[in-house]
């Protein structure tokens, strides 16, 4: 087992140096620069402008420009940002932890809401319940998480005025009042989040519960007497979580993707919108830094789903 | 009457010899428009008139947090590091100039204790020097004097190329600033400068303490732990920063106005889109002031409806305007196109130009497209105002294109496009992506369609087409294309810079990487004439002329069509008072004085 879970990590060093290849070669192909919105300021010249990219090594040809910054990610300097000239890890650590809780949040809402009615579902198939589930699934994930945020936000913050569409990272507030304003700005995001997440999931809980009520270990076990309650949780859904399990950790990029555009429509002072902003300046070293920590992430929870079956499946043996 | 007699009506009205009411009224007989009129005076003496203000305080602070929303946060708070406006915003919250730009491009003295004029003798008669003398009892927020060492020390510090500031051509040209006494300072110039009100005024003019930047002076001006955490004299003093989110700030005790600020915290919130920003603040009135409103006026009107919040116009000198090609863009000469040594086939030739001229419906473009957010113009030098030509006027007319167009031998051919000696009127209009542009493209290309020009639209990335990428064929400076359109403004309330647009000396070519300002290749050694005479003369209203000449000249040989007049728009809270905009400094040049109605 520590085996396995030592060679998969090293797998994953050459696996990041060539992500960071191909992000790096593509940002640097892609035209534009970060110093365009000084282009049409007629107060700072065009040199400025030149002298500004030279400085920052934005005219070294691309072999060098990767290799520069392979060196320096080696020795744990991330560089800094050409925009603000601050450097890229204080800006990432300081939106790091907003980003987190909002993803950690909604893929919690997502498990909570998802497994519940997918197994309920499973268990009355064709019920009412199940098909009003299912439509509501089939309606959270056609829709784009962009299109629901904005639907929220004309619902509960215009019409309504019950939730502010806002996020403020600095509420003054003290004591209770503070979490509270903390959860209040947090609703939609987070569940626009993980409305979308539960939808598809809620499919997938339903399907896995079908498949593993038939067998005929879960009818041995009722023939022995147990509990309804204990058959469904010991052996039904520890059963059906393995391909969920799978399910949550292939999903991770897709939630990262929606949390950038969430975040850009809430204002959520995340990575997921900081990315947004480098790439429209063109921002070279925080997108590299960005997208880099987002395939780490990737990467770390796939990893996890393996780790996690064998807790789950004991008979799932690695070597 | 001509230039001398309206130099006399000034000096009479100096004198006091006829009042500014009976000026304006001669002027307006002239057929000038009064506030044309009232800028005459201005420009004769530069100085505002201390500002009336309804509201005036008993005491400091007392009025709670004030929230705003700048859709594009600032991402640093060093104004000599400044990319864009929006960090140029986010520093003036701290950071304060000698003196700011009123809505009319005014002097309005900030850390300044008088305007320099040339009748208190601020300013030399030669236009070689001038002398300021700043406020005495201004404290950096630490506590530490303000003084004339730290303007001596912003000049260095900008002024050193290794320091990379955008700032640097503001200060680079001054010969000395010199330290008279701790409170007077003498900046002396290589040549006259009728500018001379660039350096340590308005949104570019702002001042940083010396014993904070000393140490960071040139190659280390990126380590400076200031350059995050500001310790400046503005009405706020720093209490946090995240680039790209938040700034926030809270009342300055000891702030050098007296019972100023009104507000005890300030915040400004980035990030998000201009729509949504409008709505904040006219509809749910969540947040007191949002910057740049970039949307359809009519989304905005649909907001306003909310009852919470206003749309304030501060009038700049943005122009949106079709740049017409000099040279051949189909031509390669050398390894680039729109080649110097090249002329273009037909748009050189007059008829073409002038029919292109009226193809372009200002009115429709500015009534269905722009409304608020700017006006049709005639002129490509809109503002300030005292530099704006009265003599062009604009109109929409097919028949007179064709008329145009027929007169001088272009004849249809048989698919309905214009020709003549086998060259076809078939051009390629390019611009950056954004809707009113495109919806201008569409505009222009019918028109001209009933007039027998093919036009080929084209559309490029802002990213790109704004870019300096030398590699790129598609960016405005490179121009290879027939038309293309963006908009330009002077960015600051003086329009040297923003008219060498059309010098020789600043054409674009692959010799210069194609870093200049001169795009549309034009040359006219009349028009280098007047913008070098325009560089030293230091008589305003004489300066005023040439430039308004240097306006006629540009839009009488078509060099560019002018369409828009663009007014920068933001919205405002019903509550809200005291902003008053300038579209000459940074939107928050009188922070110090908002305050809101109970």
């Amino acid at each position: 087992m520590s085996k396995y879970f030592l060679r998969r990590t090293l797998i994953l060093i050459p696996v990041l140096f060539g992500i960071s290849a191909i992000l790096f070669t593509i940002l640097v192909m892609a035209p534009g620069d970060p110093f365009e919105e000084l282009a049409t300021n007629p107060n700072v010249p065009p040199e400025v402008r030149m002298n500004l990219r030279a400085k920052f090594g934005l005219d070294d040809p691309l072999p060098v420009r990767y290799a520069r910054w392979v060196a320096s990610m080696v020795r744990g300097d991330w560089g800094f940002s050409f925009v603000s000239r601050v450097n890229v890890d204080t800006l990432i650590l300081q939106r790091l932890p907003t980003t987190l809780i909002v993803l950690g949040s909604a893929q919690l809402l997502a498990i909570l809401v998802a497994v519940p009615i997918g197994t309920y579902s499973a268990l009355r198939p064709y019920s009412i319940f199940d098909q009003i589930a299912t439509t509501l699934a089939f309606i959270g994930f056609s829709l784009p998480t962009f299109f629901t945020g904005l639907l929220f936000i004309l619902l509960l913050s215009i019409h309504l005025d019950w939730l502010p569409f806002i996020y403020r990272s600095d509420i003054s507030a003290t004591g209770w009042r503070w979490y509270w304003e903390h959860v209040r700005q947090a609703i939609m995001p987070v569940a626009v989040l993980g409305l979308a997440q539960a939808a598809s999931m809620t499919r997938f809980m339903r399907a896995a519960v079908l498949d593993v009520i038939r067998l005929d270990y879960v009818n041995t076990a009722r023939a022995k007497g147990l509990s309804e309650g204990v058959t469904l949780v010991k052996h039904v859904v520890r059963n059906a979580l393995i391909p969920v399990v799978t399910l949550v950790a292939i999903q991770i990029p897709t939630i990262f993707g929606g949390a950038i555009v969430t975040e850009q429509i809430f204002r959520v002072p995340g990575i997921g919108s900081l990315l947004i902003t480098s790439i429209l300046a063109n921002d070279t070293p925080v997108v590299m830094a960005v997208t880099f920590i987002f395939s780490v992430l990737v990467l770390l929870s796939s990893l996890a789903a393996d780790m996690l079956y064998a807790w789950l499946d004991p008979r799932i043996s690695y070597r | 009457m001509d230039e001398r007699d309206i130099h006399g009506l000034i000096a009479d009205v100096r004198a006091s010899r006829l009042s500014r009411r009976n000026f304006t009224r001669i002027m307006v007989g002239l057929g000038l428009t009064a506030p044309l009129a009232a800028q005459m005076l201005g420009a004769a003496a530069v100085a505002a008139q201390p500002r009336a203000d309804g509201f005036t305080p008993t005491r400091r602070g007392g009025g709670g947090q004030l929230k705003v929303l700048w859709w594009q946060a600032p991402t640093l708070l060093n104004p000599h590091f400044a990319v864009g406006t929006k960090d140029q915003d986010g520093s003036r919250v701290f950071y304060e100039p000698l003196a700011a730009f009123d809505p009319e491009a005014n002097l309005f003295p900030i850390l300044a204790q008088e305007i320099p004029t040339l009748e208190n003798g601020g300013v030399a008669r030669d236009g070689k020097s001038v002398t300021w003398k700043l406020k005495r009892g201004v404290s950096w927020h630490d506590g530490k004097p303000f003084t004339a060492d730290d303007l001596v020390f912003n000049w260095e510090y900008a002024a050193d190329p290794a320091t990379a500031a955008v700032t640097i051509t503001t200060y680079r040209d001054i010969e000395r600033v010199e330290k008279l006494d701790n409170y007077t300072v003498k900046l002396a110039f290589k040549n006259p400068t009728p500018f001379w009100f660039d350096a340590f005024c308005g949104a570019r003019g702002m001042i940083i303490p010396k014993h904070l930047f000393q140490a960071f002076k040139g190659d280390r001006s990126r380590e400076a732990p200031t350059n995050l955490k500001p310790v400046g004299t503005g009405p706020y003093r720093f209490v946090d920063f995240r680039p790209g989110d938040l700034v926030r700030g809270e009342i300055n005790p000891a702030y050098h106005v007296s019972n100023r600020p009104f507000f005890d915290q300030f915040e400004m919130k980035g990030g998000g889109d201009a729509a949504s920003a409008a709505r904040a603040v006219l509809q749910t009135g969540e947040y007191d002031f949002a910057w740049n409103l970039q949307v359809a006026d009519e989304v905005l009107k649909r907001s306003e409806q909310g009852g919470k919040g206003h749309v304030d116009i501060a009038t700049g000198g943005g122009i949106e305007h079709i740049q017409l090609n000099n040279t051949d863009p189909w031509k390669e000469v050398d390894g680039e196109r729109s080649s110097i040594k090249t002329t273009h086939p037909f748009l050189t030739d007059p008829a073409v130009r002038s029919a292109l001229n009226v193809l372009v419906d200002r009115g429709a473009i500015h009534e269905e497209l722009y409304g608020r957010l700017g006006q049709a113009t005639p002129n490509f030098l809109n503002g300030p105002t005292r530099f704006r030509s009265p003599n062009m006027r604009w109109e929409f007319s097919i028949d007179k294109a064709n008329q145009i167009l027929e007169a001088a031998g272009w004849k249809r051919g048989a698919d309905g496009v214009r020709a003549k000696d086998g060259k076809r009127l078939k051009v390629v209009f390019q611009t950056s992506i954004n809707p009113e542009r495109q919806k201008t493209q569409a505009i222009v290309k019918q028109a001209c369609a009933k007039a027998g020009i093919d036009v080929e639209l084209k559309s490029v990335v802002a990213s790109v087409f704004f870019s300096s990428d030398v590699a790129n064929p598609d960016t405005y400076t490179k121009f290879y294309t027939d038309l293309q359109m963006y908009n330009v403004g002077p960015g600051a309330p003086d329009p040297q810079t923003f008219m060498s647009n059309f010098t020789s000396m600043e054409i674009c070519s692959k010799e210069n990487k194609w870093a200049r300002r001169n795009t549309t290749r034009w040359r006219s050694e009349e028009y280098d004439r007047l913008w070098k005479a325009a560089e030293s003369e230091m008589d305003p209203a004489k300066r005023a002329a040439l430039f308004i000449r240097m306006n006629d000249m540009v839009t009488q040989n078509v060099v560019v069509i002018p369409i828009v007049w663009r007014n920068s728009v933001s919205g405002v809270s019903n509550r809200l008072k005291g902003t008053d905009l300038s579209g000459w400094d940074s939107y928050l040049w009188r922070l110090a004085y908002w305050y809101r109605q109970s």
